[in-house]
């Protein structure tokens, strides 16, 4: 049964049906509505809203609040995952299941508030000290937004990592027709917790890419959390042999599961040797010029990327086997073309379309530069 | 009652790591003093330890404890006393940290969140080479001030005691009934807070040739008060925001989505765009939305973005919606089919739009509006002749919508009136105001 909403609000809905129970934020355009839906809805079902004085203090309170045993959520734009960035990082160290909303728009600095653009998503990979990897998600519809939403909360639980959720302007502020189905939202997973009868070690795993069990603060274990480099026991430590262990750990937990976390999806045109590779609002205008051409008698795969980070590569090469050209749009000046360039082979040609005007990609502008016209 | 413990240290982890002579070592002894005293379960207390030499405090004590990054300890400690309001949450934090997220302790106060804050006060930055602090006094010498302190020092508890803080404090390590205060502060409901001066034998005491006795009269001289300076009952914010906030309906009937069942008919062959260009104010974004709704009761689909300025009551308001037989996948609208130009400021926005009309185009024109050259065919709409309900602003673009819909049957009147019975509060005004649309006269 349709119904009418834009994304912010597919993304609300999407908290509230992953049972996510604390959400903290701070005003900003074009994200603020999240943080309104949930400050009206969340507490209605036991859930806290905190509006922060400021970006670093509500993830403060969004950490320490997922370390005592809630699903958490905030929701921000370019400026404030800026504030973010350092405890994105002790997010990281710290292994806290956390979802991130970047509802982007024109960067850098302030920008342009309420312009849409696709400029953070190499900053969402690479905002923070150290280098080491979180998941990213994009969202191209509303519908997606609720769905992706869930699977983000999933995501965090199953690999106790920062999920960013990369929207935009256009999809969080478009009203569209959805077919949101509540009633067939996927479970999330709990997040692993430590038993009760054994010592509980913070950082009790056999192998590196193993996600340590969790206990939570005022929970039947007593828990050690630090921003600092640490041991199994979560004590401050210098020793290499501890340092190693811990930040491959880090690195593995994520990276060597790429292929559970990969969303790629596909549509082919046997025999085409043309690609458009898009993803988020430029998907968009990727599947309308497709449709487009493919009407016009020109042949075309579609690509849409849906998990941007770790970038999906065997699923990206093996979606662009046969394939000679390879059209990537993205509302920045190339962020994302560079990862497909790397995985590109010398025979195949990567063209960028940028646009950082503004205004959408059109589907016209895509044929035109793919030779889809 | 929970069972008396001797302490709350870890033997494992001790001695404490600190310089000889060090106030650190005395805060933490009387810390554990405090924590005996109270005789709390250490499964509910969480130690949320800032940067700096304070930071290296939590692994000394078998409790739960945060280390968290530098002056945002108490971020961190309101989250999680959000969370677990029936737990003891005690921040320990330097005069660096003071510094550093002043800000965050202003609105912990202000909120009056039940941390403990105890600030390890040693005028100085002792971890990283004795630089000058926040709480540095005048003409005190450090690494960055070898000329003497020219910047006022912060009093700590007079900022968190005007801001709202339950319960604040200042003594020094020398205060032989430092336990039973910090006991005190653990105990108030709300945020507390104490203010703990000490020495820092490594930079300050050789730079300053600080002494216990010097370390008080510089509290006299700056006119900073000790002992309990703010002692209020304000309610404690976890528990208020729980009464006040929180209530435990089942998740499915929280945030319902109004479902449009289609169940008419529409006319439109292919994808269709209009612009509705008014002003703040005049309800433009509503009659977007309705005019999308009652397509989707007519089996259509629907996209819409809204433009105004930042400041919402003034200026321009403009809606772009799509409707389509099929699945819109781009959202941008180049060329409109269809353009409601009914006030001045929206008029100003699409004059350009409009001038790309084509014949095939549509300009609905309010009749009071300057004429614009258009190819488009163009209708003049006199709202007058609908007397009181064409006089008002906000019922401008539903009426207009409402001609549009009876002079072109792109679909029912009757799907657009489903859409406006969906908001009940206005249903009645706003179905009055499309009837009389039909007395609006169209040159």
């Amino acid at each position: 049964m349709p119904q009418f909403m834009d994304g912010n609000r597919a993304i609300a809905l999407g908290a509230i049906d992953a049972g996510c129970d604390f959400f903290a934020g701070y005003p900003i355009t074009p994200a603020t509505s999240i943080l309104l839906h949930l400050a009206q809805n969340l507490p209605e079902m036991s859930g806290l809203v905190l509006q922060g004085e400021d970006e670093i203090a509500s993830m403060g309170f969004c950490i320490g609040a997922a370390m005592s045993g809630r699903r958490v959520m905030t929701a921000t734009s370019g400026p404030g995952i800026s504030l973010y960035s350092e405890n994105i990082g002790l997010a990281i160290m710290g292994e806290v299941p956390l979802v991130i909303v970047d509802v982007q728009r024109m960067g850098p600095a302030t920008g342009a508030a309420t312009t849409g653009a696709q400029g953070d998503i190499q900053f969402l990979r690479w905002g923070t000290s150290g280098g080491y990897p979180v998941i990213v998600l994009a969202p191209t519809t509303v519908e997606e937004c609720y769905a992706l939403t869930i699977k983000a909360f999933d995501l965090a639980e199953r690999f106790r990592v920062p999920v960013f959720l990369a929207t935009d302007k256009e999809t969080a502020l478009t009203k569209t027709t959805t077919h949101i189905e509540r009633e067939h939202a996927p479970r999330v997973r709990d997040r692993k917790t430590a038993d009760l009868e054994s010592e509980f070690v913070p950082l009790g795993i056999e192998e590196l890419d193993e996600v340590p069990a969790m206990t939570p603060f005022g929970g039947p274990h007593k828990l050690r959390f630090t921003t600092s480099s640490h041991d199994e026991h979560g004590y401050l430590t210098k020793d290499p042999q501890a340092l190693d262990r811990l930040n491959r750990h880090l690195a593995e937990k994520i990276e060597a599961h790429v292929e559970e976390i990969a969303m790629v999806d596909v549509d082919a045109d046997q025999g085409s040797e043309t690609a458009v590779l898009s993803y988020g609002i430029s998907a968009r205008s990727a599947k309308a010029a497709v449709r487009e051409a493919r009407q016009k008698g020109k042949k075309a795969t579609l690509i849409t990327v849906y998990s941007l980070w770790p970038v999906p590569e065997d699923a990206i090469r093996e979606a662009l086997k046969g394939v000679k050209t390879i059209i990537v749009p993205e509302l920045n000046l190339g962020q994302y073309t560079r990862e497909i360039q790397r995985l590109a082979t010398n025979d195949q040609e990567v063209i960028g379309i940028y646009r950082v005007d503004g205004k959408l990609i059109t589907p016209e502008e895509i044929r035109e530069q793919g030779g889809l016209l | 009652m929970n069972t008396k413990r001797e302490t709350y240290l870890n033997p494992d982890t001790l001695p404490f790591p600190f310089c000889p002579g060090c106030g650190h070592h005395t805060i933490l002894e009387k810390l554990d003093q405090a924590l005996v005293d109270l005789a709390l379960d250490p499964k509910e207390v969480v130690i949320v330890s800032d940067i700096g030499c304070a930071g290296l405090s939590d692994r000394y004590f078998d409790t739960h404890a945060f280390h968290g990054l530098h002056g945002r300890s108490v971020t961190y400690a309101t989250g999680i006393k959000m969370a677990r309001p029936e737990l003891t949450v005690i921040v320990l934090i330097g005069d660096g940290g003071f510094g550093i997220g002043g800000h965050h302790m202003l609105n912990a106060a202000r909120r009056n969140i039940g941390v403990n804050v105890f600030v390890f006060n040693n005028l100085n930055y002792g971890m990283t080479g004795g630089e000058h602090s926040v709480t540095t006094p005048l003409e005190a010498r450090t690494s960055t001030t070898p000329y003497g302190q020219l910047e006022q020092p912060l009093d700590i508890p007079a900022s968190v005691g005007l801001n709202g803080a339950n319960f604040a404090a200042r003594t020094t390590t020398f205060d032989p009934d430092l336990a039973n205060l910090m006991a005190q502060a653990i105990q108030h409901e709300g945020f507390s807070l104490v203010d703990i001066w000490e020495l820092c034998t490594a930079y300050f005491v050789p730079q300053n040739r600080l002494s216990k006795a010097k370390l008080e009269q510089t509290l006299v001289k700056l006119d900073f008060d000790t002992g309990v300076l703010h002692n209020r009952q304000r309610p404690e914010f976890s528990r208020a925001y729980r009464e006040k906030a929180v209530n435990e309906r089942p998740r499915e009937d929280v945030m319902e989505v109004t479902t449009l069942q289609p169940s008419f008919e529409n006319s439109l062959s292919r994808q269709k765009s209009f612009i509705l260009a008014g002003a703040a104010g005049a309800k433009i974004g509503t009659a977007g939305t309705l005019l999308s709704q009652g397509a989707i009761f007519s089996g259509m689909q629907a996209t819409q973005r809204n433009d105004y300025p930042v400041t919402v009551k003034t200026g321009h308001s403009i809606a772009e919606v799509i409707l389509s037989p099929e699945e819109i996948t781009y959202t941008g609208v180049e060329k409109p089919d269809v353009i409601l130009a009914l006030f001045p400021e929206g008029l100003a926005k699409v004059r350009k739009q409009i001038k790309a009309l084509n014949e095939e185009d549509l300009l609905i024109l309010h009749a009071d509006l300057p004429g614009v050259e258009t190819a488009a065919r163009t209708w003049r709409l006199d709202f007058r002749s609908a007397n009181r309900w064409g006089r008002k602003k906000e019922f401008r673009a539903i009426m207009a919508l409402g001609v549009y819909l009876r002079e072109t049957g792109l679909y029912p009147l009757e799907a657009f009136k489903e859409a406006i019975r969906l908001t009940p509060r206005f249903a009645e005004d706003n179905l009055a105001a499309l009837e009389a649309s039909k007395d609006v006269e169209m040159g």
